[in-house]
Protein backbone atom coordinates (compact mmCIF):
# COMPACT_ATOMS: atom_id res chain seq x y z
CA UNK A 1 0.00 0.00 0.00
CA UNK A 2 0.86 3.28 -0.42
CA UNK A 3 0.88 5.59 2.55
CA UNK A 4 1.15 9.06 3.24
CA UNK A 5 2.42 10.70 6.87
CA UNK A 6 1.82 13.63 7.31
CA UNK A 7 2.25 16.51 10.21
CA UNK A 8 -0.51 19.14 9.62
CA UNK A 9 0.20 22.49 11.21
CA UNK A 10 2.37 24.27 14.14
CA UNK A 11 3.58 20.87 16.02
CA UNK A 12 7.66 20.23 15.68
CA UNK A 13 7.19 16.74 17.78
CA UNK A 14 7.64 14.42 14.64
CA UNK A 15 9.46 11.32 17.06
CA UNK A 16 6.34 9.37 16.68
CA UNK A 17 5.72 10.14 13.07
CA UNK A 18 9.42 8.84 11.61
CA UNK A 19 8.53 5.85 14.22
CA UNK A 20 5.53 4.91 12.58
CA UNK A 21 6.64 5.92 8.99
CA UNK A 22 9.56 2.79 9.82
CA UNK A 23 7.56 0.26 11.45
CA UNK A 24 5.15 0.66 8.16
CA UNK A 25 8.34 0.25 5.79
CA UNK A 26 9.51 -2.72 7.71
CA UNK A 27 5.80 -3.99 7.31
CA UNK A 28 6.16 -4.13 3.69
CA UNK A 29 4.21 -0.88 2.91
CA UNK A 30 5.47 2.78 0.53
CA UNK A 31 5.88 5.44 2.97
CA UNK A 32 5.84 8.88 1.87
CA UNK A 33 6.48 11.38 4.97
CA UNK A 34 6.03 14.61 3.81
CA UNK A 35 7.59 16.25 7.07
CA UNK A 36 7.10 19.09 9.59
CA UNK A 37 4.50 21.85 9.28
CA UNK A 38 2.65 21.21 6.55
CA UNK A 39 -1.06 22.57 5.84
CA UNK A 40 -3.82 20.73 5.34
CA UNK A 41 -4.03 22.14 1.42
CA UNK A 42 0.12 21.13 1.31
CA UNK A 43 -1.39 17.61 2.70
CA UNK A 44 -3.82 17.00 0.21
CA UNK A 45 -1.83 17.75 -2.40
CA UNK A 46 1.02 15.25 -1.38
CA UNK A 47 -1.79 12.75 -0.89
CA UNK A 48 -3.70 13.32 -4.74
CA UNK A 49 -0.24 13.28 -6.46
CA UNK A 50 0.96 10.62 -4.67
CA UNK A 51 -2.11 8.13 -5.18
CA UNK A 52 -1.54 7.17 -1.82
CA UNK A 53 -4.17 4.96 -0.21
CA UNK A 54 -3.73 5.85 2.85
CA UNK A 55 -2.96 9.09 4.91
CA UNK A 56 -1.62 8.72 8.34
CA UNK A 57 -1.50 12.25 10.64
CA UNK A 58 0.05 13.45 14.10
CA UNK A 59 -0.72 15.63 15.92
CA UNK A 60 0.89 16.59 19.26
CA UNK A 61 -0.40 20.30 19.63
CA UNK A 62 -3.76 20.07 20.59
CA UNK A 63 -4.88 21.09 17.39
CA UNK A 64 -6.44 17.93 16.09
CA UNK A 65 -9.95 19.39 16.28
CA UNK A 66 -9.59 21.89 13.77
CA UNK A 67 -6.92 20.67 11.28
CA UNK A 68 -8.14 17.19 10.92
CA UNK A 69 -11.59 17.47 10.05
CA UNK A 70 -10.05 20.21 7.33
CA UNK A 71 -7.91 17.84 5.59
CA UNK A 72 -10.64 15.48 5.88
CA UNK A 73 -13.03 18.20 4.05
CA UNK A 74 -10.17 18.70 2.07
CA UNK A 75 -9.81 15.02 0.66
CA UNK A 76 -12.91 14.48 -0.09
CA UNK A 77 -13.26 18.48 -2.15
CA UNK A 78 -10.25 16.69 -3.97
CA UNK A 79 -12.30 13.77 -5.24
CA UNK A 80 -9.98 11.28 -2.87
CA UNK A 81 -13.22 10.12 -0.83
CA UNK A 82 -11.96 6.46 -1.17
CA UNK A 83 -8.40 7.45 0.94
CA UNK A 84 -8.42 6.17 4.44
CA UNK A 85 -7.27 8.59 7.14
CA UNK A 86 -6.16 7.30 10.17
CA UNK A 87 -4.51 9.66 12.97
CA UNK A 88 -2.29 9.59 15.58
CA UNK A 89 -0.39 11.61 18.73
CA UNK A 90 -2.31 13.03 21.85
CA UNK A 91 -6.43 12.61 21.07
CA UNK A 92 -8.47 12.59 23.76
CA UNK A 93 -10.55 10.08 24.09
CA UNK A 94 -13.96 12.36 24.46
CA UNK A 95 -12.54 14.17 21.11
CA UNK A 96 -12.14 10.87 19.51
CA UNK A 97 -15.87 10.61 17.98
CA UNK A 98 -16.06 13.87 16.34
CA UNK A 99 -13.33 12.61 13.80
CA UNK A 100 -14.65 9.27 13.11
CA UNK A 101 -17.83 11.46 12.34
CA UNK A 102 -15.64 13.27 9.74
CA UNK A 103 -14.73 10.10 8.01
CA UNK A 104 -11.25 9.16 9.83
CA UNK A 105 -11.09 5.60 10.39
CA UNK A 106 -8.29 4.64 13.40
CA UNK A 107 -6.74 7.00 15.85
CA UNK A 108 -3.49 5.57 17.90
CA UNK A 109 -2.57 6.98 21.01
CA UNK A 110 0.52 6.30 23.13
CA UNK A 111 1.27 2.68 23.72
CA UNK A 112 0.33 1.55 20.59
CA UNK A 113 2.15 -1.42 19.11
CA UNK A 114 3.94 -1.44 15.97
CA UNK A 115 1.94 -4.39 14.82
CA UNK A 116 -1.68 -2.91 15.36
CA UNK A 117 -0.39 -0.67 12.77
CA UNK A 118 0.55 -2.74 10.24
CA UNK A 119 -2.94 -5.03 11.26
CA UNK A 120 -5.37 -2.09 10.47
CA UNK A 121 -3.23 -1.50 7.25
CA UNK A 122 -3.61 -5.46 6.70
CA UNK A 123 -7.24 -4.84 7.47
CA UNK A 124 -8.04 -1.63 5.39
CA UNK A 125 -6.14 -3.39 2.33
CA UNK A 126 -9.05 -6.54 3.05
CA UNK A 127 -11.73 -4.34 3.39
CA UNK A 128 -10.72 -2.11 -0.15
CA UNK A 129 -10.58 -5.62 -1.99
CA UNK A 130 -13.92 -7.13 -0.86
CA UNK A 131 -15.55 -3.43 -1.67
CA UNK A 132 -16.35 -2.48 1.63
CA UNK A 133 -16.45 1.11 2.98
CA UNK A 134 -13.21 2.47 4.10
CA UNK A 135 -12.61 5.62 2.82
CA UNK A 136 -12.68 9.09 4.30
CA UNK A 137 -15.64 10.06 1.96
CA UNK A 138 -17.33 6.34 1.73
CA UNK A 139 -20.00 6.70 4.95
CA UNK A 140 -20.69 3.61 6.98
CA UNK A 141 -19.68 3.19 10.52
CA UNK A 142 -16.57 1.17 10.58
CA UNK A 143 -13.85 2.20 12.95
CA UNK A 144 -10.75 0.62 14.47
CA UNK A 145 -10.78 -1.07 17.68
CA UNK A 146 -8.20 -0.18 19.57
CA UNK A 147 -6.17 -3.20 21.43
CA UNK A 148 -3.89 -0.72 23.91
CA UNK B 1 -11.58 -8.72 -20.95
CA UNK B 2 -11.36 -8.12 -24.50
CA UNK B 3 -13.50 -5.38 -26.44
CA UNK B 4 -12.90 -5.34 -29.79
CA UNK B 5 -9.85 -3.82 -31.82
CA UNK B 6 -7.78 -5.54 -28.95
CA UNK B 7 -8.31 -3.09 -26.84
CA UNK B 8 -8.78 -4.36 -23.14
CA UNK B 9 -11.15 -2.51 -20.72
CA UNK B 10 -7.91 -1.26 -18.73
CA UNK B 11 -7.10 0.29 -22.29
CA UNK B 12 -10.21 2.18 -22.36
CA UNK B 13 -9.74 3.53 -18.72
CA UNK B 14 -6.36 4.47 -19.24
CA UNK B 15 -7.29 6.37 -22.62
CA UNK B 16 -9.53 7.96 -20.45
CA UNK B 17 -6.67 8.84 -17.59
CA UNK B 18 -4.68 9.93 -20.50
CA UNK B 19 -7.24 12.32 -22.03
CA UNK B 20 -7.80 14.01 -18.39
CA UNK B 21 -4.22 14.46 -17.06
CA UNK B 22 -3.76 16.02 -20.83
CA UNK B 23 -6.60 18.49 -20.07
CA UNK B 24 -4.32 19.40 -16.35
CA UNK B 25 -5.99 17.10 -13.84
CA UNK B 26 -3.49 16.10 -11.23
CA UNK B 27 -5.53 13.25 -10.20
CA UNK B 28 -5.51 11.24 -13.38
CA UNK B 29 -2.17 12.11 -14.14
CA UNK B 30 -1.40 10.13 -10.36
CA UNK B 31 -3.71 7.45 -11.58
CA UNK B 32 -2.05 6.80 -14.66
CA UNK B 33 1.35 6.95 -13.05
CA UNK B 34 0.00 4.52 -10.12
CA UNK B 35 -1.22 2.19 -13.12
CA UNK B 36 2.68 2.26 -14.69
CA UNK B 37 4.03 1.39 -11.73
CA UNK B 38 1.90 -1.33 -11.70
CA UNK B 39 2.45 -2.57 -15.26
CA UNK B 40 -0.57 -2.01 -16.10
CA UNK B 41 -0.43 0.62 -19.01
CA UNK B 42 0.13 -0.75 -22.68
CA UNK B 43 2.22 1.73 -24.23
CA UNK B 44 2.07 1.20 -27.74
CA UNK B 45 -1.88 1.03 -27.69
CA UNK B 46 -2.09 3.97 -25.38
CA UNK B 47 -0.16 6.53 -28.38
CA UNK B 48 1.90 8.60 -26.13
CA UNK B 49 4.26 10.43 -28.53
CA UNK B 50 7.56 10.00 -27.82
CA UNK B 51 9.82 12.56 -25.97
CA UNK B 52 12.93 10.44 -25.16
CA UNK B 53 15.54 11.76 -27.53
CA UNK B 54 14.24 15.61 -27.51
CA UNK B 55 16.58 16.36 -24.64
CA UNK B 56 13.76 17.34 -21.73
CA UNK B 57 14.14 14.45 -19.77
CA UNK B 58 16.94 14.80 -17.18
CA UNK B 59 18.49 12.58 -14.80
CA UNK B 60 19.81 13.38 -11.82
CA UNK B 61 22.07 11.28 -9.90
CA UNK B 62 24.68 11.30 -7.47
CA UNK B 63 25.55 9.68 -3.89
CA UNK B 64 23.57 9.58 -0.95
CA UNK B 65 23.46 13.30 0.93
CA UNK B 66 25.59 15.33 -1.96
CA UNK B 67 22.16 17.49 -2.50
CA UNK B 68 20.03 16.19 -5.59
CA UNK B 69 16.84 17.39 -4.18
CA UNK B 70 17.80 20.50 -2.74
CA UNK B 71 19.56 21.58 -5.88
CA UNK B 72 16.47 20.64 -8.39
CA UNK B 73 14.11 22.50 -5.57
CA UNK B 74 16.43 25.56 -6.82
CA UNK B 75 15.94 24.33 -10.22
CA UNK B 76 11.96 23.85 -9.82
CA UNK B 77 11.70 27.22 -8.65
CA UNK B 78 14.21 28.42 -11.55
CA UNK B 79 11.94 27.11 -14.08
CA UNK B 80 8.37 27.42 -13.00
CA UNK B 81 9.04 31.16 -12.68
CA UNK B 82 10.56 31.17 -16.46
CA UNK B 83 6.82 29.83 -16.81
CA UNK B 84 7.72 26.61 -17.27
CA UNK B 85 6.04 23.22 -15.91
CA UNK B 86 8.13 20.56 -14.39
CA UNK B 87 7.77 17.09 -13.73
CA UNK B 88 9.87 15.38 -11.04
CA UNK B 89 10.35 11.47 -10.69
CA UNK B 90 12.07 10.49 -7.59
CA UNK B 91 13.30 7.42 -7.05
CA UNK B 92 14.30 6.25 -3.78
CA UNK B 93 15.34 2.19 -2.78
CA UNK B 94 12.77 -0.70 -1.39
CA UNK B 95 14.00 -2.84 1.38
CA UNK B 96 15.32 -5.87 -0.16
CA UNK B 97 13.68 -7.72 3.19
CA UNK B 98 10.28 -6.30 3.32
CA UNK B 99 10.20 -5.18 0.12
CA UNK B 100 8.80 -1.53 1.98
CA UNK B 101 10.01 1.78 1.11
CA UNK B 102 10.77 5.41 3.18
CA UNK B 103 10.30 8.18 0.13
CA UNK B 104 11.56 11.25 1.63
CA UNK B 105 12.84 13.17 -1.16
CA UNK B 106 9.33 15.45 -1.23
CA UNK B 107 10.66 16.99 2.12
CA UNK B 108 13.65 18.70 0.24
CA UNK B 109 11.73 20.07 -2.41
CA UNK B 110 8.89 22.96 -1.28
CA UNK B 111 7.67 23.34 -4.53
CA UNK B 112 6.55 19.93 -4.34
CA UNK B 113 3.20 20.49 -2.26
CA UNK B 114 2.83 23.71 -3.35
CA UNK B 115 3.61 25.20 -6.50
CA UNK B 116 1.25 24.58 -9.25
CA UNK B 117 3.39 24.30 -12.20
CA UNK B 118 5.41 21.21 -10.39
CA UNK B 119 4.34 17.30 -9.77
CA UNK B 120 6.30 15.24 -7.76
CA UNK B 121 6.29 11.92 -7.79
CA UNK B 122 7.64 9.30 -6.02
CA UNK B 123 9.00 5.45 -6.81
CA UNK B 124 9.96 2.80 -4.90
CA UNK B 125 13.28 0.71 -6.68
CA UNK B 126 10.89 -2.48 -6.05
CA UNK B 127 14.28 -3.99 -6.16
CA UNK B 128 14.80 -3.97 -9.65
CA UNK B 129 18.38 -4.38 -11.34
CA UNK B 130 20.43 -1.05 -11.98
CA UNK B 131 19.04 0.96 -8.99
CA UNK B 132 15.82 1.64 -11.36
CA UNK B 133 12.54 0.71 -11.53
CA UNK B 134 11.92 -0.28 -15.16
CA UNK B 135 7.95 1.90 -15.46
CA UNK B 136 10.19 5.01 -14.89
CA UNK B 137 10.89 5.65 -18.65
CA UNK B 138 7.23 5.17 -19.49
CA UNK B 139 6.03 7.09 -16.37
CA UNK B 140 8.43 10.55 -17.31
CA UNK B 141 7.29 9.91 -21.01
CA UNK B 142 3.61 10.11 -19.77
CA UNK B 143 4.62 13.58 -17.58
CA UNK B 144 5.91 15.12 -21.30
CA UNK B 145 2.58 14.10 -22.63
CA UNK B 146 0.18 15.53 -19.86
CA UNK B 147 2.13 18.98 -20.42
CA UNK B 148 4.80 19.17 -17.86
CA UNK B 149 7.54 20.73 -20.14
CA UNK B 150 11.23 19.32 -18.55
CA UNK B 151 10.88 16.00 -16.45
CA UNK B 152 13.54 15.77 -13.84
CA UNK B 153 14.37 11.54 -12.76
CA UNK B 154 16.06 11.56 -9.50
CA UNK B 155 18.15 8.31 -8.35
CA UNK B 156 19.53 6.43 -5.90
CA UNK B 157 22.92 6.68 -7.57
CA UNK B 158 26.27 5.57 -6.02
CA UNK B 159 27.88 6.72 -9.24
CA UNK B 160 29.28 3.34 -10.30
CA UNK B 161 27.01 0.19 -10.47
CA UNK B 162 23.51 2.22 -11.13
CA UNK B 163 23.80 3.36 -14.67
CA UNK B 164 20.46 2.56 -15.78
CA UNK B 165 19.52 6.42 -15.83
CA UNK B 166 21.48 6.54 -19.24
CA UNK B 167 18.62 4.30 -20.92
CA UNK B 168 15.64 6.85 -19.74
CA UNK B 169 17.16 10.41 -19.57
CA UNK B 170 18.30 11.61 -22.41
CA UNK B 171 20.91 13.65 -20.43
CA UNK B 172 22.59 12.61 -17.24
CA UNK B 173 23.61 15.33 -14.80
CA UNK B 174 26.01 13.46 -11.49
CA UNK B 175 25.81 15.50 -8.55
CA UNK B 176 28.73 15.77 -6.48
CA UNK B 177 30.34 17.40 -3.22
CA UNK B 178 33.85 18.56 -1.52
CA UNK B 179 35.50 16.59 0.72
CA UNK B 180 33.41 13.29 0.05
CA UNK B 181 36.40 10.53 -0.12
CA UNK B 182 39.87 10.85 -2.08
CA UNK B 183 40.19 11.41 -5.63
CA UNK B 184 39.92 7.88 -6.77
CA UNK B 185 36.11 7.99 -6.55
CA UNK B 186 36.61 9.69 -9.47
CA UNK B 187 38.54 7.41 -11.13
CA UNK B 188 36.89 4.63 -10.68
CA UNK B 189 34.93 3.69 -13.65
CA UNK B 190 30.69 4.38 -14.17
CA UNK B 191 28.51 7.10 -13.96
CA UNK B 192 31.55 9.90 -13.96
CA UNK B 193 32.19 9.03 -17.37
CA UNK B 194 28.53 8.58 -18.39
CA UNK B 195 27.27 11.84 -17.16
CA UNK B 196 27.01 14.82 -19.71
CA UNK B 197 27.17 17.18 -16.96
CA UNK B 198 28.90 17.52 -13.34
CA UNK B 199 27.37 19.85 -10.83
CA UNK B 200 29.88 20.44 -7.99
CA UNK B 201 27.29 21.53 -5.31
CA UNK B 202 28.04 23.15 -1.66
CA UNK B 203 29.76 25.54 -3.31
CA UNK B 204 30.07 27.41 -0.36
CA UNK B 205 31.90 25.07 1.51
CA UNK B 206 35.18 25.37 1.63
CA UNK B 207 36.90 22.95 -0.76
CA UNK B 208 34.62 23.20 -3.59
CA UNK B 209 36.82 24.33 -6.58
CA UNK B 210 39.53 22.18 -5.36
CA UNK B 211 37.26 18.87 -5.83
CA UNK B 212 35.74 20.42 -9.09
CA UNK B 213 39.22 21.05 -10.74
CA UNK B 214 40.35 17.76 -9.42
CA UNK B 215 37.45 15.63 -10.90
CA UNK B 216 38.42 17.99 -14.36
CA UNK B 217 41.58 16.76 -13.98
CA UNK B 218 40.60 13.01 -13.72
CA UNK B 219 38.71 12.81 -16.54
CA UNK B 220 40.67 14.49 -18.84
CA UNK B 221 42.98 11.77 -18.78
CA UNK B 222 40.92 9.73 -20.66
CA UNK B 223 39.24 12.01 -23.43
CA UNK B 224 36.62 14.70 -23.62
CA UNK B 225 35.41 15.48 -20.03
CA UNK B 226 31.68 16.99 -19.92
CA UNK B 227 31.47 20.21 -18.30
CA UNK B 228 32.11 20.40 -14.44
CA UNK B 229 30.27 23.08 -12.62
CA UNK B 230 29.95 25.01 -9.55
CA UNK B 231 26.24 25.12 -7.43
CA UNK B 232 24.97 25.87 -4.39
CA UNK B 233 21.42 24.60 -3.17
CA UNK B 234 22.27 26.53 -0.20
CA UNK B 235 22.85 30.28 -1.16
CA UNK B 236 21.57 29.83 -4.88
CA UNK B 237 25.26 30.64 -6.43
CA UNK B 238 25.86 29.37 -10.08
CA UNK B 239 21.73 27.86 -9.88
CA UNK B 240 20.99 30.07 -13.46
CA UNK B 241 24.27 28.57 -15.41
CA UNK B 242 22.99 24.87 -14.06
CA UNK B 243 19.73 25.53 -15.77
CA UNK B 244 21.36 27.35 -19.11
CA UNK B 245 23.88 24.37 -19.64
CA UNK B 246 21.32 22.22 -19.24
CA UNK B 247 19.39 23.35 -22.14
CA UNK B 248 22.86 23.83 -24.09
CA UNK B 249 24.25 20.51 -23.82
CA UNK B 250 23.91 18.41 -26.69
CA UNK B 251 21.32 15.44 -26.94
CA UNK B 252 23.30 12.37 -26.94
CA UNK B 253 27.06 14.19 -26.43
CA UNK B 254 28.86 10.93 -26.34
CA UNK B 255 28.24 7.27 -24.20
CA UNK B 256 25.76 5.95 -26.94
CA UNK B 257 27.03 2.92 -26.80
CA UNK B 258 26.54 2.79 -23.37
CA UNK B 259 23.51 3.82 -23.51
CA UNK B 260 22.08 1.76 -26.09
CA UNK B 261 23.22 -1.14 -24.32
CA UNK B 262 21.12 -0.17 -21.15
CA UNK B 263 18.15 0.49 -23.42
CA UNK B 264 18.69 -2.71 -24.91
CA UNK B 265 19.09 -4.53 -20.88
CA UNK B 266 16.41 -2.60 -19.44
CA UNK B 267 14.06 -3.94 -22.30
CA UNK B 268 15.16 -7.44 -21.50
CA UNK B 269 14.46 -6.98 -17.66
CA UNK B 270 11.42 -5.26 -18.48
CA UNK B 271 10.29 -8.49 -20.67
CA UNK B 272 11.39 -11.07 -17.89
CA UNK B 273 10.02 -9.14 -14.75
CA UNK B 274 6.48 -8.57 -16.74
CA UNK B 275 6.16 -12.49 -17.03
CA UNK B 276 3.12 -13.36 -15.02
CA UNK B 277 4.68 -16.42 -14.25
CA UNK B 278 7.70 -14.96 -12.76
CA UNK B 279 7.20 -15.51 -8.88
CA UNK B 280 6.65 -19.02 -10.41
CA UNK B 281 10.24 -19.38 -11.66
CA UNK B 282 11.72 -17.67 -9.04
CA UNK B 283 10.08 -19.66 -5.97
CA UNK B 284 11.06 -23.32 -8.17
CA UNK B 285 14.52 -21.99 -8.77
CA UNK B 286 14.14 -21.57 -4.76
CA UNK B 287 13.31 -25.12 -4.25
CA UNK B 288 15.97 -26.15 -7.28
CA UNK B 289 12.70 -27.64 -9.02
CA UNK B 290 14.07 -28.78 -12.47
CA UNK B 291 11.07 -27.37 -14.72
CA UNK B 292 12.18 -24.12 -13.44
CA UNK B 293 16.20 -24.44 -14.31
CA UNK B 294 14.79 -26.44 -17.46
CA UNK B 295 13.12 -22.84 -18.21
CA UNK B 296 16.22 -20.78 -17.58
CA UNK B 297 18.33 -22.97 -19.79
CA UNK B 298 15.77 -23.12 -21.96
CA UNK B 299 15.02 -18.93 -22.85
CA UNK B 300 18.50 -17.62 -21.67
CA UNK B 301 20.48 -20.34 -23.77
CA UNK B 302 21.46 -17.98 -26.68
CA UNK B 303 22.82 -15.76 -23.88
CA UNK B 304 25.79 -18.07 -23.36
CA UNK B 305 26.74 -18.25 -27.04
Amino acid sequence: MRIVIAKPGLDGHDRGAKVVARALRDGGHEVIYTGLRRTPEQIVRTVLDEDADLLGLSSLSGAHAFLFPRVCQLLIEADCQEVTVFGGGIIPMDERSELFDVGMRAIFGPGTKMEEMTDFVSEVENRIHSGDPVGVGEGGDWVWQNGA
Amino acid sequence: MEIGFGKTERDRLNEELLQKAMAGNRRALAKLLSAVEEGDVNAETLGLKNHLDDGTIIGVTGAPGVGKSCLIEKLLSHWSNQGLKVGVIAVDPSSPLSGGALLGDRIRMESADSNPNVFVRSFATRNQPGGLPVAVGLASNLMRNSGYDIVLIETVGAGQAEIRIVSFADRVVLIESPSRGDLIQAEKAGMMELADLIIVNKSDLEGAERAASEIQTALEISGKPPPVLLASAKNGEGIEEFASKLKSLPVKSGAEMARARERLLAAWDSALLSRDDISDIINGLIKEDSNAEDWVKENLRWSNG
